[in-house]
């Protein structure tokens, strides 16, 4: 027993503070769908794989909506605004790993390769895990995207089919994030492309090393990053998907920054003294969308008496903890060409009920609700939501079955159109209008599966389409307006909520700038001793 | 008969575990007139209310849920579910369980190895990950979760019994009355099976138990009752992004079902040793 | 013992033919398309469906398709994973260790407090001592584990902030698999002993929650096996001797009693299995209950076929062990065959 002991203190002697790097810890809330943000549409996919391991051309300014260079020094447009030509950085080196060694630095290639796999059909990769680019298709950047080709190695040029204002907002979006054109070789001819998007290299600050299926993720800092490397050696995403869990974590120092706190427990980690906790208006939308190719929602006036019967004051007070703001249009009202004159639906289950019977369902109907199987700012808790929404729905007579799949089914489960009424939300990711209101409501937004109402409306079309293809803000300005009024006047959502964006983290986090997008960008945080 | 109920008055676990299960009955006959809301009515601004010891309101006696329901009516309720759940799943598997294994212990032969392969077959399955993976197949629902965890209980009846009527076979009445050409029927229902009646009882009282907490347990890992549900292990799965700020809303519906599961693990008990004095002092 | 150890092993065989033609139906027995409810309706052009349904052999007559899974059984191939894209045996073996050393101690838990409090209980019998220890049991035995687990991380946790809330061990440390147990593994890595004791320190409450329950049973079983053994006639002559009753109930009456304990332990192998599901779902616990929850909830089917099989292998093989163990510490079972 005696050596034992010795033995053990031997070891403890020597080998106890080997580890000083500096070790950043994020409780995220949930497991990325995959490492490649082309074929994602959600938080925690790009906080996972385009916010640490890539880069794009163009980026927004850290903590800001303003666009800066990236991996293009600088850009040129041409008069009409259709002709984008970007100078690339030289000697950006994409990240040395376990899986792969590159031999070259980024050039116009991965550039062509990055956008290609998304644009031409018969690419490679095109096909590779599934080959459902919902934002890039749902924004239809395929076809305004006429061409692109490369001039020299260093220079790329894209012809666009017309003038489109939010175009280079669009390239620093996720998924225009810039892939290895090397690595994708590499892995064609060992006949597994598949890895490129779960073992993911690229130009970012942080070098993507193991992820352990729904239980944590390790990265460390890209040494060679070309802005500098990070100030923190490593940063784990620990995946903590309850909100509880994640704010005990961060109490007993196991985490320092927690993603989407509990409004309930916000007051508690305030009041500590030993967190920071921000608060934001958020540049979200929380929604219930309907089917609106499904009957019996395909009928307006149920889906006005749905709305009305809907109490969602309760749902601010009960789920957001009062810290949101009723919302009545689909985009917030921090954002420009936001329509106040907008009369909403108040909640009136009477008139509800009037209306059911006038759409011929005097007796109710039985219908589904997709309740949100994550905890996201714009809806903190589906599942207790839905039941809320269930019981004000027996009122009128509408019996609700609450459903929910696992987050990577349920996008895709609902990109299909499966549902029938669906809970969502949406984080803006550009700042412009036509990110909510083009990406979600738009006809294209059908076919690739980001118009979750499958709502597609002719006037509604016609006026997203002339606001995005003018750079005169007031016209556009005039355009969204009107685009609103007839979104309201046909309820394809039911709008639920804007939502306060909290944020908590440890005192010993520096230099956190919250982005208005609402990923988390950790290349800038320091910890302090 | 009188010897068997002198012995279980003698045990004042059984008798205290009896008098808690009646209360609990009586609360589930009568939950509607019991409860003082109904338990899927949201009250708005009354959200996460705490229990009247802790400052809250006589109106809702132990408090709200975080959308506003009353909780006591909620729990009410739950004892219904709960028990009817325990009663179900004894039911089924008892019916099922026992057929098969006095099946298997009269007929023996290839019948004996068929059914004893399909046992061997849900052993190996851990009880909880077969009804999971029952679950799985048909599909979450309280329905389902019944099922499958009366196939999960159902090894133990097959086994018992099976054992019970061999060595009852074994017993010369049963030769005697073959001779007298009583049929396959007579000999298992009105020889046989009356003599297995005593573990028969005590795996029921304790099958109960295994039955209402396993159903939590699925119903705990969303895979059991669906929303709004008031079922106890869903009540206290909801609720656990609560605990810290309203732990009682955690607290009383697993106060519930431990209460009645110890309940019932008295009355298994009690009964067991009533109905076997050898036993007795265990 | 032998004819049932014989038994045993070759039943091993045909039951897990049976297992695996359930994991094979259960694909199939799904309401809707298998392929369909993976890849969700829109996601499947004909030529992904065509490709999705080759992989999983479902384009080839039911027969064949489930000699051909059988075929690929022998030879050590489970599947791939659909969410992760890795093969399921791989996926397994990653998480066999943490659910094992969980398992492990959680029983050893048990053991080490269920036998003395049984004995206790034995010795001091129809005492108010005794009569705590059995209520204590008690209730343990009808405990629900979720909720226990909620309130002992409730208090231990968050209150008095002694025990870390979830995982396996800090994120801080990375530890290189080599045994797969965390506690030694720790120790053989660079970190070592900070690194075991932040292994140690995760494992306590969950391994106290797993085996709550077995404590309980164990402990019960102690005290009536013990009684009974102590009726018998050479206690009572050990007693006459003027044997001290300490020396008595440990010399004799523990020796006998044991093999009763010993059954019973056997017996809590299953029910630590199951208690793993619900123990490590509440504190993250990367093992394969875990696992398996989250891929039916993610209905990743492959994953479920080949989880059921090598969950149940598991559990046959851990019960032929219990019964090596049975013959060994019961010599007259030895000596019989």
């Amino acid at each position: 027993m005696r050596k034992l002991v010795f033995i053990i203190f031997f070891l403890n002697f020597f080998c106890s503070i080997t580890w000083a790097a500096k070790t950043f810890v994020y409780c995220s809330e949930a497991s990325p769908k995959i490492f490649n943000p082309q074929l994602a549409t959600d938080g925690p996919t790009f906080n996972a794989s385009s916010r640490t391991v890539y880069n794009r051309l163009v980026d927004f300014k850290s903590g800001g909506t303003e666009i800066v260079p990236s991996l293009a020094e600088s850009w040129s447009v041409n008069k009409l605004g259709t002709i984008f030509t970007f100078h690339l950085r030289r000697d950006v080196k994409f990240q040395t790993t376990d899986f792969f060694k590159p031999t070259r630095s980024l050039n116009a290639d991965d550039v062509l390769f990055s956008f290609d796999r998304m644009r031409l059909k018969d690419h490679p990769y095109h096909k590779v895990n599934g080959g459902l680019y919902q934002y890039f298709d749902g924004m239809d950047m395929g076809s305004l995207i006429k061409n692109i080709s490369k001039t020299d190695d260093y220079t790329v040029v894209f012809e666009l089919a017309h003038p489109e204002a939010p175009f280079l907002a669009n390239l620093a979006m996720d998924f225009s994030s810039i892939l290895s054109k090397e690595y994708g070789d590499v892995l064609l001819k060992k006949g597994t492309p598949d890895k490129i998007d779960f073992e993911p290299v690229g130009t970012g600050p942080f070098i993507f090393k193991k992820y352990v299926k729904d239980n944590l993720i390790r990265y460390s800092s890209n040494k060679n990053y070309f802005m500098g490397p990070a100030q923190i050696e490593n940063l784990i995403f620990a995946i903590t998907p309850d909100a509880s869990v994640r704010f005990q974590k961060l109490k007993a120092g196991e985490c320092h920054f927690i993603a989407e706190p509990s409004p309930a427990d916000v007051p508690k980690i305030e009041k500590d003294g030993k967190f920071i906790v921000t608060k934001a208006p958020g540049l979200n939308i929380g929604y219930l969308a309907f089917n609106t190719k499904k009957k019996p929602l395909d009928n307006l006036l149920v889906r006005k008496a749905i709305h009305l019967a809907l109490n969602r004051d309760a749902y601010i007070q009960a789920i957001y903890l009062g810290n949101a703001k009723k919302a009545k249009n689909p985009i917030p009202p921090t954002m420009w060409s936001y329509n106040d004159q907008i009369k909403d639906y108040e909640y009136n289950p009477t008139k509800a009920k009037e209306l059911l019977a006038q759409a011929g369902f005097k007796k109710g109907f039985e219908t589904e609700i997709w309740t949100l199987p994550v905890s996201r700012p714009y809806n903190p808790n589906g599942k207790r939501m839905g039941e809320m929404m269930q019981e004000d729905l027996a009122k009128v007579g509408v019996k609700v079955k609450l459903v929910t799949y696992k987050w990577a089914e349920y996008l895709n489960k609902a990109a299909n159109g499966e549902h029938a009424l669906l809970q969502l939300g949406w984080t803006g990711d550009n700042g412009d209008p036509d990110n909510f209101l083009n990406t979600l409501l738009g006809c294209d937004g059908i076919a690739k599966g980001s118009n979750y109402a499958q709502w597609c409306d002719k006037d509604f079309q016609n006026h997203i389409k002339k606001a995005k293809m003018t750079a005169d803000i007031e016209l556009r300005e005039k355009h969204y307006k009107m685009a609103q009024e007839i979104f309201k006047a046909n309820v394809p959502w039911v709008t639920i909520a804007h939502a306060t964006v909290f944020k908590a983290m440890d005192k010993k986090v520096k230099g956190y700038k919250a982005s208005p997008f609402g990923y988390e960008s950790f290349y800038e945080v320091n910890l302090e001793k | 008969m009188k010897k068997f109920f002198l012995r279980l008055n003698q045990n004042k676990g059984a008798i205290f575990g009896l008098y808690v299960l009646i209360v609990f009955v009586l609360v589930s006959l009568f939950a509607p007139l019991l409860a003082p809301y109904d338990p899927n009515t949201i009250f708005d601004n009354q959200f996460n209310l705490p229990p009247i010891w802790s400052g809250g309101e006589v109106t809702h006696f132990l408090g709200t849920d975080d959308i506003g329901r009353d909780v006591l009516s909620r729990l009410i309720f739950g004892t219904r579910i709960s028990l009817m759940v325990g009663f179900l799943v004894v039911t089924l598997s008892l019916l099922v369980g026992v057929s098969l294994g006095l099946l298997a212990g009269y007929f023996g032969g290839w019948v004996d190895q068929i059914i004893m392969r399909g046992v061997d077959i849900l052993m190996a399955l851990p009880s909880i990950l077969l009804a999971i993976v029952i679950v799985a197949i048909l599909g979450p629902s309280l329905e389902n979760g019944i099922i499958a965890v009366s196939i999960v209980y159902l090894p133990n009846y097959i086994r018992v019994v099976r054992g019970a009527t061999m060595s009852e076979m074994k017993k010369p009445y049963v030769d005697a009355s073959k001779c007298f050409g009583a049929s396959h029927w007579r000999q298992i229902l009105i020889n046989i099976l009356p003599n297995c009646m005593a573990p028969i009882i005590v795996l029921a009282s304790l099958g109960f138990s295994e039955g209402i907490l396993n159903v939590a347990a699925l119903g705990f890992l969303g895979l059991g009752a669906q929303p709004p549900t008031p079922e106890w292990g869903v009540m206290l799965a909801d609720a656990k992004a609560f605990i810290e700020t309203s732990p009682w809303l955690v607290n009383l519906p697993g106060l519930c079902i431990l209460i009645v599961v110890l309940s019932f693990n008295l009355m298994g008990d009690g009964l067991r040793d009533a109905l076997d004095p050898k036993l007795k002092g265990r | 013992m032998i004819k049932i150890l014989r038994y045993r092993l070759f039943a091993i065989l045909p039951t897990l033919l049976g297992v695996s033609i359930i994991a094979f139906a259960l694909i199939r027995l799904a309401p809707g398309d298998p392929v369909m409810l993976m890849l969700g309706e829109r996601g499947a052009t004909p030529e992904v469906y065509q490709k999705m349904q080759a992989s999983l052999g479902l384009d080839q007559p039911v027969l064949l398709q489930y000699f051909k899974y059988l075929g690929q059984l022998f030879t050590g191939n489970f599947g791939t994973s659909i969410t992760s894209q890795r093969p399921v045996f791989e996926e397994f073996m990653d998480r066999f260790p943490a659910t094992m050393e969980l398992g492990i101690v959680g029983m050893l838990f048990a053991i080490l407090f269920g036998v003395p409090m049984g004995i206790i209980s034995a010795a001091k019998r129809k005492t108010p001592l005794d009569y705590t220890l059995m209520g204590g049991a008690l209730l343990g035995y009808s405990m629900p584990i979720f909720w226990w687990a909620l309130v002992l991380i409730m208090f231990f946790s968050v209150q008095l902030g002694w025990t870390p809330v979830s995982g396996r061990i800090s994120v801080m440390y990375e530890i290189d698999q080599v045994t797969g147990f965390l506690l030694i593994d720790s120790l053989l890595s660079e970190e070592s002993w900070p690194a075991f004791k932040s292994a140690l320190h995760h494992l306590i409450l969950p391994a106290f929650v797993l085996g709550t329950i077995p404590l309980a049973v164990i402990a019960r079983m102690t005290r009536s096996s013990l009684l009974e053994v102590l009726r018998e006639d050479y206690i009572r002559t050990a007693r006459a001797k003027g044997l001290t009753e300490q020396r008595v109930i440990v010399l004799h009456g523990l020796k006998n009693a044991l093999i009763p304990i010993v059954t019973v332990i056997g017996l809590m192998l299953g029910a630590v299995l199951t208690g793993a599901i619900l123990t490590e779902t509440i504190f993250s616990w990367p093992g394969i209950g875990r696992w398996f929850v989250s891929s039916v909830e993610a209905r990743d089917y492959p994953v479920i076929q080949g989880g059921i099989i090598l969950i149940a292998l598991t559990v046959m093989i851990v019960n032929l062990l219990v019964d090596l163990i049975y013959l060994w510490v019961n010599p007259l079972l030895r000596e019989e065959s």
